[in-house]
């Protein structure tokens, strides 16, 4: 990078974010945390977006604001979902859902 | 009809056939609301006949395009490669309404949404197959991957089915993460998310941060794994297939994989072709552990439903020797391929849904004894599929397996296509033991439902195009050679290495030498 610290600090932030993210849905078992972990790490990218328009210009903000508007589309499905199960299962750990398996 | 982009118009145009079947689906979603009301009764069947017209306008949309419309560079491509994976995917949808249709009303759940979710997912395909821009590529692939959640857990009373989409909503979202983030990473490398930039600064050197563009290079690569269920990153496929509605289960191992190759084939042997360093050695391996370990998998199977999920793991191990090869006939084998895939496939989870029954019970393999001899048909049509699946002749799981072999072999992929072979030896067994049990073994005991008029008609379409892709594959496979030739950067990736020709145009003419 072109000797922008800022944008360089905040290039580590997010991959540390990215990192915990996937930590997170690979390690927890809990439905609900798993997919705060997806958005958490979607949340990463986003930044590093931003991150990177300091040199780039406003390409990566723009962006940004779809990246935005497609992790709200994926929340809706995604609790419904996790709505589904739970209406079954009365549970959101995720170790319980092993109907399918061979 | 020559389009430069200049205007906000000519997008219209070029999208035109994505923006007819959004609006049909947009239609069907507002019109069955208001005809419903809150009276808790099923659609009515004008929602089906009302997709299956959209799907037949956006394919006239498509031909006009291919015959009338040639375009320059653009966000999104009007090539010959493109709308050869449209037409491929709007058949498949046709097949699966015909079939989604007798489906819904064996499982009384006949419901407008259905439909319309089944067309935006189509939609998201193919603005898939169409995006020349990164960011184009992450929102067609969120816009099938978030239709496709909802249509795997279709049937909420059905807890397999409710697991079945959440696993497969945690694992896309959490791929989509890595290829978003790959994306982000080649932005930032090259300061653009346009991928013929992205080349030009890998092919100029003028790149800085060479450890950053392998990652994201890399993470595309491992999202689009995910997205086509390659071995090691297939853990969701067998999972959601066997969950999902049988109908929904055959459109998504069709579309979702014909929609995510053609993309990964246009950006990785296309345009991240001067880079092919990078990434060769991982597809390598990508194809190799994808078309052994599932088949192996396979072979223990009981479940027909989940053994057919991992045949069709194994397809995209075959596929991707297709783009391992690398070059225009690889590319024209692999449009073949998923071409009688989508076919035989199809068919095949169409015949399965009609012996398993009203609420998907019946799928182990004791179900199918006898199954032959009891209704012929039937027998016979599945048959024609697990024959085409394991790849013998006449069928046209034949011909393409024999196409993909010839790309490997003449780009020199040699292991890569030995294996291929020996992995469709091992098939066999599991396919043919479904046979076996068809014609050799006394009947089961429980009733297979009849078939209405719009299955035979799929069913028959697809047994139909299986056989002739088999007997007469000339015609298409010229029409796809073309297509895989035809293609935004592919002309300046072969000058590139063939001498440089300073007549050569950028993008021949789309009307010429049509299919």
């Amino acid at each position: 990078m072109t000797g922008a610290p800022l944008g360089d600090l905040a290039l580590v932030v997010s991959a540390a974010l990215f990192a915990i993210g996937v930590a997170g849905v690979l390690l927890r078992r809990n439905v609900i945390i798993v997919f705060m972990c997806v958005e958490l790490m979607l949340n990463a990218v986003n930044l590093s977006f931003v991150a990177f328009s300091r040199t780039h210009g406003i390409d990566g903000q723009i962006v940004v604001l779809f990246v935005i508007s497609v992790a709200a589309a994926e929340a809706t499905v995604g609790l419904a979902l996790i709505l589904a199960i739970f209406r079954h299962y009365e549970s959101v750990d995720l170790d319980l859902f092993r109907r399918l398996r061979w | 009809m020559i389009l430069d982009f200049s205007s906000n118009t000519d997008y219209l145009v070029a999208l035109l056939p994505e923006g007819l079947l959004a609006l049909a689906a947009f239609g069907i979603l507002l019109a069955d609301v208001f005809q419903r009301g809150d009276r808790p009764e099923p659609s009515g069947a004008w929602t089906a006949y009302a997709a299956i017209a959209g799907t037949l306008i956006a394919a006239a949309a498509n031909l006009w395009l291919l015959l009338e419309v040639d375009a320059g560079p653009g966000l999104v491509a009007v090539d010959g490669f493109r709308l050869a994976a449209n037409f491929i995917l709007l058949s498949g949808t046709l097949l699966a309404l015909l079939f989604a249709i007798d489906y819904q009303r064996r499982e009384s759940m006949h419901v407008g949404e259905f439909y319309a979710l089944l067309l935006l997912a189509t939609v998201g395909m193919m603005v898939l197959v169409a995006a020349q821009d990164l960011l184009l590529i992450f929102l067609g692939l969120e816009l099938m991957s978030i239709a496709v959640y909802i249509l795997t857990g279709f049937n909420r009373t059905d807890p397999r089915s409710a697991e079945a989409g959440l696993k497969y909503f945690l694992v896309g979202a959490f791929a989509s993460a890595f290829l978003l983030y790959g994306i982000a990473l080649l932005y930032g490398v090259t300061g653009n998310t346009n991928i013929a930039d992205v080349v030009d600064r890998v092919v100029t050197g003028s790149a800085e941060g060479e450890v950053m563009l392998l990652a994201g290079v890399l993470l595309l690569l491992i999202g689009f794994a995910y997205k086509v269920a390659a071995v090691p990153f297939h853990m969701w496929a067998p999972d959601a297939y066997e969950g999902a509605p049988t109908s929904v289960t055959g459109y998504m191992a069709v579309g979702v994989k014909t929609a995510a190759f053609v993309a990964l084939l246009r950006v990785f042997s296309v345009q991240l072709a001067p880079a092919a360093d990078f990434w060769t050695g991982i597809v390598w391996w990508l194809a190799m552990l994808t078309m052994i370990v599932p088949n192996l998998v396979a072979l223990v199977q009981n479940n027909v439903k989940r053994m057919l999920a991992y045949s069709s793991v194994a397809h995209a191990g075959y596929l991707l020797v297709g783009v391992a090869a690398g070059t225009a006939f690889g590319r024209a084998a692999a449009l073949f391929y998923l071409a009688v895939y989508t076919l035989m496939t199809l068919g095949a989870f169409a015949i399965l849904s009609l012996v398993a029954g009203k609420g998907d019970r019946h799928m182990n393999l004791a179900d199918f004894r006898g199954l032959g001899w009891r209704r012929p048909a039937l027998g016979f049509g599945l048959l024609i599929f697990l024959l085409s699946l394991a790849g013998f002749p006449p069928t046209g799981g034949f011909v393409a397996k024999l196409y993909i072999l010839r790309a490997a072999i003449d780009a020199g992929e040699v292991t890569l296509a030995v294996t291929l072979v020996l992995a469709s030896l091992l098939s066999y067994y599991y396919y043919l033991r479904v046979v076996w049990k068809m014609y050799f073994e006394e009947g089961a005991d429980h009733d297979v439902a009849s078939s209405n008029g719009s299955f035979r008609l799929g069913a028959a379409l697809c047994a139909a195009g299986v056989l002739l892709l088999g007997l007469l594959p000339g015609p298409v496979l010229r029409g796809f050679e073309w297509a895989g030739s035809d293609i935004v950067g592919g002309a300046a990736a072969t000058t590139a290495i063939e001498a440089p020709r300073p007549d050569a145009p950028a993008n021949p003419s789309a009307g010429g030498p049509a299919p």
